[in-house]
């Protein structure tokens, strides 16, 4: 019979081989990077990160943990800007007042965001890093066009969402670049703001999600964001929904109106999960909510949009 | 490859083993501490299975590295009772009938560990909500959401 222990062959292992270094200080972490000659990966909660090194679909010659340094698991405010750091964990961006306060609609989205056991490791940046379509942090990040913060021994690259997601699981970094932090400008306080999202399960990725933020002036919606995953390769921002929605009253006819377009612009995938025309009728369905919320917050009458 | 020298508590005993970087925790408490009670299933963090608290909160050990864990605490589902003395968790499970082959229970039971020091559990939905990392293909769940629902009650309100 087999021992229950180790034996030290190496076939008992899921991940390939790979060398291992801990930093203290972000420059040292940067430096294993260069170093590694674009084979290293940086790991902060694994989360995504992981599973391809145990499917062997990532074989890094080393892993950089990025866990110890000291001073990258905060959420402060900077001038205008929410900075979130490179360690920051989903439940502490799910919960943190800093985030409620500034940007309610990226609090909404956490929410949404996988199962305590993940959130408990999973990160911000991380997320974003790992540039999954389907994920909120991207999604709020290119929404709200924040700002990637990228680190290497060249120095801080500052990279604008709208530039950072690039395909499916792809970013614009460079192979000697790590994400330091994501700054997000803060929203007016007198903002309205909606989160919507559709999963088969609490905590699954989404079928789709729509977020929209506005404010209200003379009773018009002005400068709408409206974003989108979960039906493209990337994580969207939608000016052709925004214009339909600038300098407008919401009614029932402009909501009408969005989920049209939407069925026009929308090209989602089709896959096990769902197929894109449901996934375009879901998009409808999720605009019209999220964007009354929006609406009723920014301080629009309820009763324009009931139907 | 470098091997790493680590020091681990587990369960309130110190561990010190030199293993490969690439050694996953679940591996780490099954082979190299005999500690199988840890189960392992999908093995890439979405059954919930390997579930452990690291430093007081859960995590899916097949996504964490031993190497990572180095000067940590680990609890695992053999620090929870014995067999005639389970602890409050398990006998919970056991008097709900909460679980049927067994084999999520032990990733169960530590993750609710985790909810009842962190999370607020005041409703059903929030219970199946915050059970929703774990998968036991046997139950249909209402056990188990009974029997959280019970030590939810227990516990009260987080203050």
């Amino acid at each position: 019979m087999a021992s229950l222990r180790y034996d030290g062959i190496s076939g008992t292992m899921k991940p390939a081989q790979f060398d291992y270094a801990v930093p203290n200080t972000v420059e040292e972490a940067a430096r294993l990077l260069a170093e590694s000659n674009g084979d290293g990966k940086i790991i902060a909660g694994g989360q995504s990160l992981m599973p391809m090194i145990n499917f062997r679909l990532v074989k890094p010659s080393i892993l950089i943990d990025v866990n110890r340094i000291a001073g990258l698991n905060r959420i402060e405010l900077v001038g205008k800007r929410v900075r979130i750091g490179a360690t920051v964990r989903h439940h502490q961006t799910a919960s943190d007042p800093l985030i409620a306060k500034h940007l309610p609609v990226v609090h909404d989205a956490m929410q949404h965001v996988a199962h305590v056991t993940v959130r408990n490791r999973g990160t911000f940046c991380g997320s974003v890093a790992h540039a999954d379509p389907a994920a909120e942090m991207p999604m709020v990040t290119r929404f709200l066009d924040g700002t990637i913060i990228a680190l290497s021994i060249r120095g801080e690259r500052r990279i604008p969402a709208a530039d950072f997601f690039v395909g499916s699981l792809v970013n614009s970094l460079e192979p000697d670049e790590m994400v330091l932090a994501v700054e997000i400008d803060v929203m007016p306080d007198e903002a309205g703001w909606g989160f919507e999202e559709f999963a088969k399960r609490h905590g699954d990725f989404a079928l789709a999600a729509f977020a929209a933020t506005l404010r209200m002036d003379n009773g018009r919606a002005r400068d709408v964001r409206i974003g989108m995953m979960g039906v493209g390769e990337v994580p969207l921002r939608l000016p052709e929904i925004e214009e339909i929605l600038e300098e407008t009253e919401l009614s029932q006819a402009v909501l009408q109106a969005v989920a049209e377009k939407l069925n026009d612009i929308l090209t989602p995938n089709t896959d096990i999960h769902a197929s894109a025309d449901y996934r375009r009728h879901l998009s409808g369905v999720l605009a019209k909510r999220a964007l009354r919320s929006a609406w009723v917050r920014a301080g629009g009458r309820k009763e324009a949009t009931n139907g | 490859m470098v091997e790493k020298t680590i020091t681990v508590g587990v369960n309130g005993m110190s561990y010190t083993r030199t293993v490969e970087p690439r050694m996953l925790l679940s591996d780490f408490l099954r082979q190299e501490l005999t500690l199988t009670g840890t189960h392992v299933g999908c093995e890439h963090g979405v059954c919930g299975a390997c579930t452990v608290l690291l430093d007081g909160r859960s995590v899916r050990s097949c996504l964490t590295l031993a190497v990572q864990v180095d000067g940590s605490e680990i609890e695992t589902i053999e620090g929870q009772g014995e067999i005639d003395r389970l602890g409050r968790v398990q006998e919970a499970f056991r008097q709900h009938h909460g679980l049927q082959c067994g084999f999520c229970t032990p990733g169960f039971i530590m993750a609710v560990t985790d909810l009842l020091r962190h999370h607020p559990l005041e409703s059903d939905e929030q219970i199946r909500e915050a059970l929703s990392g774990n998968i036991c293909r046997c139950t249909g769940y209402e056990n188990i959401v009974n029997a959280v629902r019970e030590l939810a009650r227990e516990r009260g309100p987080l203050t």
